[in-house]
């Protein structure tokens, strides 16, 4: 059975959750036969959290996401989401790689959740520029997206989704195809903008390093099919510095226990990788 | 050779950039006027040299003298612009339904499933073999060339804009969908500028197409048209007359050529200057 409740924040059973999942899976009928994708999630999400998911390739987290999306249908069990506020949309999502239209300018990108929710003329160019300032992209407002780096592009698409004033950010693994030091600015830049709202976010990525620099929580999934394997509380305090939070023991400390865990599964994945392979 | 010759061919060589007062680009544009005139040139000179027979390949000269004379009595203009508004509706009636079909066809699978089929297999029909046809149904008159066009333009749009939407990363239409656009807006913001590249294509392809079919349907039962013209300085048997009226064909098709290849500067900003 298959439900998906947009519920009154004071009918949920906790006021303060703002996704519940409970025993969520989802199968893709292949050629092969049916692959189970994800297997018995079950998840609370408070408000205002920045929610990690790490797991290996192929563990079904993007899956996850674009479920909360809507862009997928569950197979079976429950999926509920505190309604946002009136005329603001639910999610918004960053896209991994490149999902920024190239036959828009930044400025009509960026602008993209707002102009398709008929604003007006004046309040798009507020919230727009006011995110694009905060990206510092001002200057490149009428560019397109050919004619930026890549972390460039990646910021036009973080200014997209902020702008558009969700309730939920979901973003899948951003900056996997961004360099180190890009990597760090942009994580820096996240941290600072979101500190603005503190929306509730679902961030996905293969790092161990990102979750534990920007998440409050984090969960570790299991290789195919993608389970949850073990919840990590992130105990640093807001709001943090990038470069300050990696100096510390605490840090190394967190990283190394959550590779702990990430290592086994990593490995499982590999060999289901060969296994497929030969 | 020595170290002292070696040393002495390194002094004289000059490492020193190229200078190029002409930017590629320019150079490029340039070729669209420089080839053809290239061509009518060694044309002129074999002609008056005898190397080729003047009864079927008369002089350039020659041929831009009738047609200064048809010019000036009015004759040329005359049939440019009844080719011109047959070509312009044809274009019309003939792309604008393949456009929205076709990026219709590109956005929805049930559609595409079950118009394909029907465009497959009617497309590789000669379009100048159902000209009897269309004459038999639309008459003599302005119709049947209009429909002539129509019919050539709107295969090679269709088949591109599906095409081009088909091309489209998915990325895009979920993005359409996950910032809250609804169809007509995915038809707007993403599947018509995502597949605009090719639906540029499509029409070129359509608009030389459409010059084809508009000659050879002004050749059966009209009255003023190049594609009379051909026919009608055939039969009086005035060579030169036949070439004005290639000419004139040829530098309308190389103007269309021109003025869409700037038309599509203009709206698909996002693909030149790569």
């Amino acid at each position: 059975m298959t439900t998906t409740t947009l519920t009154e924040g004071a009918a949920a059973a906790n006021q303060d959750t703002k996704i519940r999942i409970r025993q969520l899976s989802k199968v893709f009928q292949t050629k092969t036969g049916p692959f189970v994708a994800l297997d018995d999630i079950n998840l609370d999400i408070p408000v205002g959290c920045f929610f990690m998911i790490v797991g290996p390739s192929g563990c079904g987290k993007t899956t996850l996401l674009r479920i909360l999306a809507g862009l997928e249908e569950h197979s079976s069990g429950s999926l509920e989401i505190a309604s946002p506020a009136a005329n603001r949309p639910g999610n918004s999502m960053v896209f991994q790689g490149d999902s920024l239209f190239p036959w828009m300018t930044v400025w009509e990108n960026a602008a993209y959740g707002l102009t398709m929710r008929g604003l007006s003329k004046g309040e798009i160019k507020n919230v727009v520029g006011h995110y694009l300032s905060r990206t510092g992209l001002s200057r490149f407002h009428d560019y397109y997206p050919h004619q930026l780096s890549g972390g460039m592009r990646q910021r036009v698409s973080i200014a997209r989704a902020f702008a558009n004033d969700p309730d939920i950010l979901l973003m899948d693994e951003p900056f996997s195809a961004l360099d180190e030091q890009n990597k760090v600015l942009l994580q820096e830049e996240l941290l600072r903008i979101w500190e603005e709202t503190r929306k509730t976010v679902m961030f996905i990525t293969h790092s161990v390093d990102e979750a534990v620099t920007l998440g409050d929580r984090i969960m570790i999934m299991t290789a195919h099919p993608g389970r949850s394997k073990v919840m990590v509380d992130v105990p640093f305090e807001r709001p943090r510095s990038v470069l300050e939070l990696r100096a510390r023991p605490e840090y190394g400390e967190l990283v190394y226990n959550i590779w702990g865990h990430l290592r086994e599964e990593v490995q499982r994945a590999r060999a289901q990788d060969e296994g497929r392979g030969s | 050779m020595t170290n002292a010759a070696q040393d002495a061919n390194l002094k004289t060589r000059s490492f020193a950039p190229r200078r190029r007062s002409w930017s590629r680009e320019s150079v490029e544009r340039a070729m669209n006027i420089v080839s053809p005139v290239a061509l009518l040139l060694v044309w002129e000179l074999c002609a008056r040299a005898g190397f080729i027979d003047v009864r079927f390949f008369p002089a350039p000269s020659k041929v831009f003298q009738v047609m200064y004379n048809l010019i000036q009595n009015g004759q040329l203009e005359k049939h440019v612009w009844a080719s011109l508004q047959r070509l312009w509706w044809g274009i019309l009636f003939g792309g604008v339904p393949a456009l929205i079909l076709g990026v219709a066809m590109g956005m929805y699978r049930t559609l595409r499933v079950i118009v394909e089929p029907v465009i497959m297999a009617t497309y590789p029909i000669p379009k100048s073999a159902i000209l009897p046809l269309i004459l038999l149904i639309f008459g003599l008159g302005e119709a049947s060339k209009i429909v002539m066009v129509a019919t050539g333009v709107f295969y090679p749009i269709l088949i591109n804009a599906m095409a081009g939407v088909l091309e489209i990363n998915k990325i895009y239409f979920d993005v359409g969908r996950n910032f809250g656009a609804g169809r007509w807006q995915v038809f707007r913001t993403v599947a018509l500028p995502g597949a605009l590249p090719l639906i540029m294509t499509g029409i070129k392809l359509g608009v030389g197409l459409g010059l084809v079919l508009i000659a050879i349907a002004e050749m059966v039962g009209a009255k003023s048209g190049l594609g009379y013209m051909i026919w009608n300085a055939w039969e009086i048997l005035s060579v030169e007359t036949m070439y004005v009226g290639l000419i004139s064909i040829a530098v309308l098709g190389l103007v269309f050529t021109l003025l869409l290849n700037e038309l599509e500067r203009i709206i698909v900003p996002w693909k030149s200057s790569r």
